[in-house]
């Protein structure tokens, strides 16, 4: 029986050829393509326009790209990594619209007018971010293959508790957030890291929030 | 995942309208559980409807001192707003022991609500299942299956998966009102307590929403004060689904309300139940946890229940 945890779980159903519960999908089999019945949109391919590290781009993409993919595969931005690819490793964590999200669980169609920032557009190797600088001083990875989502969610969690958004570890709701080891730790539970850096990355997230403070 | 054509609604009446229209059509709002989904092609949708555009992001002070939350508004936003921090703290509570911060950020009132099982058996194609395969069968109830994660009441035998909302244990006991728009326009207000159904033989209808229905708001009663909290036992510290989690309102004179999360189809309350609070968790459980069939495996969610409730009353 598979383990109610994804990745083994997962990589066995992509082997599956899913013909068992194909026919008790509600919709009815052979029907036209509602975009060519209704004329409403260009079939199975949508044109967006988004602001990605301050750069406009117009792509147009299957509807099926995820963001994840249309910023790696169409925009050659590599740095948002492909973990899981379900919302469960962080891998991916890019911000949109000044909000980090996972990237995997989004199609690109729907971020029509959206600005989003990659690691690309955080710092580069000649002008590294603070948080970029503090995950070197403290060893924060090993194959650093988390770590650009690690960085976006961090920036973005020193963010949230500047702004006074309560997290399950907070005591009290309605006052001032203090930056906790509590409070990163449990803010950053949705990146993942399987070379166990978490000591150093807590290290370094909570160097740059005292350098901040 | 499988191909679909996609289009951008600008307004509910509208995105309903199509909704009934278009033959395969569904509403993505968050898209963290639909995608996830789709691309195990566990769901199949021929046509997205992208709601996102519907303007349903506000949270406003009702007439009568109560809330009307917006079926698009995120989770971190709920979970953020002052006047549910202040007056409604269960919901702020619950809302942060669920998920990520960044499933959190797109995540919505109204999907969080329509989200589907974390049964394993729900994911795994490979496997019987009665939600996702009609007649196929139920893996969770075959001998040796791992079901210490599924619901112990409200079930059937035809399956046992448990709803893994945290936001609606804290809307159920805060006796929320979710607000629709049907396909002819009319807005239906039902009770959250009616809101999703029991399995039966029919585990494949979650809820008591018509074809192209949409939610439009949550509404909440005006404060009804009390101490609130929420407890959330899960097997990891964060990021991870409740075994059993109780919400909880009591007031001074130790009369109150409770629901349970992870423990069955739908938040599950009762008033019958709520009654006993003055008499502690075990009169409580048994009446609220009255006629369980849990399995070998998730029996200890019984225990485990009570004695969130008993740790909950004791550490006021």
């Amino acid at each position: 029986m598979p383990p109610a945890t994804a990745p083994d779980m997962r990589s066995q159903m992509r082997q599956n050829d899913h013909s068992s519960d194909a026919s008790a999908r509600r919709k009815s089999p052979g029907q036209q393509s509602p975009a060519q019945a209704e004329g409403i949109a260009s079939g199975e391919m949508t044109t967006v326009s988004l602001k990605v590290n301050g750069t406009e781009h117009t792509v147009t993409l299957d509807n099926r790209t995820t963001l994840l993919d249309a910023l790696r595969e169409k925009l050659q931005l590599t740095g948002p990594k492909k973990g899981c690819d379900h919302g469960q490793c962080g891998a991916c964590t890019v911000s949109v619209n000044g909000k980090r999200i996972n990237s995997c669980l989004s199609l690109a169609v729907m971020h029509e007018d959206d600005e989003v920032t990659t690691i690309e557009g955080i710092g580069t190797a000649d002008d590294l971010d603070p948080m970029q600088q503090a995950f070197i001083d403290h060893d924060g990875f090993q194959c650093g293959y988390c770590t650009p989502g690690q960085i976006c969610s961090a920036k973005a969690v020193l963010e949230e508790i500047r702004a006074g958004s309560p997290s399950h570890v907070t005591e009290d709701l309605t006052a001032r957030i203090e930056v906790t080891e509590a409070e990163i730790r449990e803010r950053m539970s949705g990146n993942i890291c399987r070379c166990g850096a978490y000591a150093n990355i807590l290290a370094a997230i909570t160097e740059v929030a005292e350098e901040r403070a | 995942m499988r191909p679909f054509t996609y289009e951008r609604a600008l307004d509910p009446v509208s995105a309903a309208a199509r909704a009934a229209e278009v033959p395969g059509a569904r509403f993505i709002a968050g898209g963290t559980n639909l995608i996830d989904l789709m691309k195990l092609e566990i769901e199949t949708p021929d046509h997205l409807i992208d709601v996102n555009g519907t303007g349903l992001d506000e949270i406003t002070v009702t007439e009568d001192g109560g809330l009307r939350i917006g079926a698009l508004v995120s989770n971190t936003d709920l979970a953020d707003h002052d006047v549910v921090r202040r007056d409604y703290p269960v919901l702020t509570r619950a809302l942060v022991a669920g998920a990520s911060g960044q499933l959190r950020n797109k995540a919505t009132t109204g999907g969080n609500l329509l989200q589907r099982t974390r049964c394993p058996y729900f994911y795994d194609t490979a496997q019987p299942c009665n939600k996702r395969a009609q007649g196929s069968g139920c893996a969770a109830l075959s001998p040796g299956a791992h079901s210490r994660q599924l619901g112990i009441i409200g079930v059937s035998d035809a399956c046992i998966a448990q709803h893994p909302s945290d936001m609606a244990v804290a809307l159920r006991v805060l006796d929320a009102v979710v607000e629709t728009m049907t396909p002819a326009g009319d807005i239906r207000l039902i009770p959250l307590k009616d809101f999703h159904c029991l399995p039966g033989s029919t585990p494949e209808k979650e809820s008591v929403l018509m074809d192209g229905e949409i939610i439009t708001a949550v509404y909440l009663p005006p404060p009804v004060g009390g101490k609130q909290a929420y407890h959330k036992v899960r097997d990891r510290a964060s990021y991870a689904f409740a075994l059993v989690s109780v919400a909880l309102i009591r007031h001074p004179d130790g009369s109150g309300r409770v629901a349970l999360g992870g423990v069955a189809p739908k938040p599950w309350a009762m008033d019958e139940a709520d009654a006993e609070l003055p008499n502690g968790a075990k009169a409580v459980m048994a009446k609220l946890l009255e006629g369980a069939r849990p399995t070998e495996e998730n029996a200890f969610k019984i225990r485990l229940a009570e004695r969130t409730l008993a740790a909950m009353l004791a550490g006021e």
